[in-house]
């Protein structure tokens, strides 16, 4: 499904982020990215959101590489990847409904469907009842709740989470990562960039350690071992 | 789906209006002082535009003929002269017309009308006043005149002078002052709504700036540009709108309060000579095309600006 072919991005010669890193990613996986701060693990998702282009090599969603859409093709592209952050990045002007509704009227569903979809995406994310509050209105797990809410509501081929909890508490952190775990249950592949040791034991699934720019591990049931 | 699309781009931008509240005032109070300007260039152009036509049509050059010069010579001189596409108008006083205007005009002077009185005969020849649609072209006129001299059948002379000949200084220089008026106002009318323009963008591109971070989770979200940027178009006119009424608006007391100050103009013409300007009346009777200029001024102003301040960040 997805296809890292010899990947590497230069920033300057002092500054390298990833060198020759080849992975595959197939269907329903679940994958946790590993490594310290600056290992390259960001520069790896923003690779597959087409927000980066590698300085050599190629990545290929379903065998087409992702640097060589067209505009008109990325925006369907990016629609079929959801996407959530450390920052949440949700619209402030919009409410926790708004922000859900915006990714489903941009990927051209009626109102008809968003009025029916919505609602019920937020009530999975267990925030039926702050349909109407504004991202200030929301803690910050709430916030990342609709922030997960906004990338499963378009039924996403891929979810990337980008240091998803790493503004959250402990038992915030464990609740979403069930989320995580349940969207992938469902069907959905799972990209996940953590820190957060405890998750990755948690979650006894595909581990890529990533250590300044190289891929050094590749484990099918791996450990968090840096 | 486009007309969808369109529905929602509408929605998003009156909700980003009406949400972004300082924003949208901070834009409205910037983009009402430039179109404030504007409107007052349009004033300053009919006030510089009344003054000048004033002294325009001040000036004029007469041709005077001898006493017993044949009405029908100069008549048919006033019709060759009428037919030239620059001369505007060209009216014929005759000899005892024009006595008549003298004696009216020095009705309170004893010694002249008793001096007339001793002349038996009218010793006022008739009268060319001519006038051309520039003063510029007083001179061309009167060449024309001096080159081809109007002769009676024994081959005298009939016309006894012009006086272009004698107020040309006068009138080059009136000329002058006309031509560098003009190009003076162009060039201030050019630097204030360049200046104005500067401000009002500079001030949505501030506004968008803010949103920044909103506009990538758009695009990461997988919004088309279009979809991204026609929000903050709509934002933007209804900022060029809202600032164009309130302007309007304002001109109201500014100009009925404040208008009297800027007549009599130029200072060197006496109230009783200008006067057919006055600003609040110009106001009102221009009303509509001046709120067209206004509004059709904020409009592509806010969407202008909207547009080109995205398109920065959605490369």
């Amino acid at each position: 499904m997805i296809y890292f072919d010899k990947v590497s991005k230069i920033y300057s010669e002092e500054s390298t982020a990833l060198k020759d890193v080849t992975f595959t990613i197939e269907p329903k996986e679940f994958i946790s990215i590993v490594g310290h701060s600056g290992a390259g693990k960001t520069t790896i998702l923003k690779m597959l959101l087409a927000e980066e282009t590698p300085t050599s090599g190629s990545v290929f969603f379903e065998s087409v590489n992702i640097h060589t859409f067209k505009p008109r093709f990325m925006n369907d592209y990016r629609r079929r990847i959801g996407t959530v952050f450390q920052d949440f990045r949700l619209l402030p002007q919009k409410t926790a409904y708004e922000n859900v509704a915006f990714a489903m009227e941009v990927a051209g569903h009626t109102d008809e469907q968003i009025e029916s979809d919505v609602p019920h995406v937020l009530e999975l994310v267990d925030l039926g009842d702050k349909l109407w509050n504004f991202p200030h209105e929301l803690s910050s797990g709430e916030k990342q709740r609709v922030a997960i809410a906004r990338a499963i509501v378009n039924q996403p081929d891929v979810l990337i989470a980008d240091e998803p909890t790493g503004n959250l508490d402990p038992i915030t952190t464990f609740e979403i990562v069930q989320i995580f775990k349940k969207i992938n249950d469902l069907g959905t592949t799972v990209i996940l960039t953590t820190h957060n040791k405890g998750i990755v034991e948690f979650l006894k699934k595909r581990v890529i350690t990533l250590d300044a720019g190289h891929l050094i591990r590749d484990d099918k049931h791996g450990h968090y071992v840096l | 789906m486009f007309w969808i699309n369109i529905k929602r781009v509408l929605r998003t931008g009156l909700m980003s209006f009406w949400r972004n509240g300082f924003v949208s005032v901070a834009s409205i109070l910037v983009m009402t002082i430039t179109l404030f300007v504007v409107g007052s260039l349009v004033f300053n152009n009919a006030l510089l535009q009344s003054s000048l036509k004033e002294l325009t049509d001040k000036v004029d050059i007469n041709v005077y003929f001898v006493n017993n010069a044949p009405e029908e010579d100069i008549l048919a001189l006033q019709k060759t002269l009428q037919s030239f596409p620059e001369v505007a108008s060209v009216e014929y006083i005759s000899s005892a017309d024009a006595l008549a205007q003298f004696k009216t005009k020095h009705q309170d002077d004893q010694l002249i009308l008793q001096a007339l009185d001793e002349v038996s005969d009218n010793p006022l020849g008739a009268v060319l006043n001519i006038k051309t649609n520039e003063p510029s072209q007083y001179e061309g006129v009167a060449n024309y005149l001096k080159q081809n001299p109007v002769l009676s059948k024994g081959g005298t002379p009939l016309v006894d002078k012009v006086n272009y000949f004698q107020n040309k200084v006068a009138i080059d220089k009136l000329n002058e002052i006309i031509n560098s008026s003009r190009k003076s106002s162009f060039a201030r009318t050019l630097v204030l709504i360049l200046a104005s323009l500067a401000v009002a963008f500079n001030t949505i591109r501030l506004a968008i700036y803010v949103t920044r971070e909103e506009i990538s989770v758009m695009r990461l979200v997988g919004a088309s540009n279009m979809y991204i940027r026609g929000p903050f178009i709509v934002a933007g006119i209804i900022y060029g709108l809202v600032s164009a009424i309130i302007a309007m608006v304002v001109f109201y007391p500014v100009t009925y309060w404040f208008g009297p100050l800027f007549y009599p103009l130029p200072i060197f013409l006496t109230s009783g000579q200008v006067g057919d300007l006055r600003l609040f009346q110009y106001y009102l009777a221009n009303f509509a095309q001046i709120s067209l200029i206004i509004l059709a001024c904020g409009f592509v102003l806010g969407g202008l600006s909207s547009y080109l301040a995205v398109r920065r960040y959605l490369r």
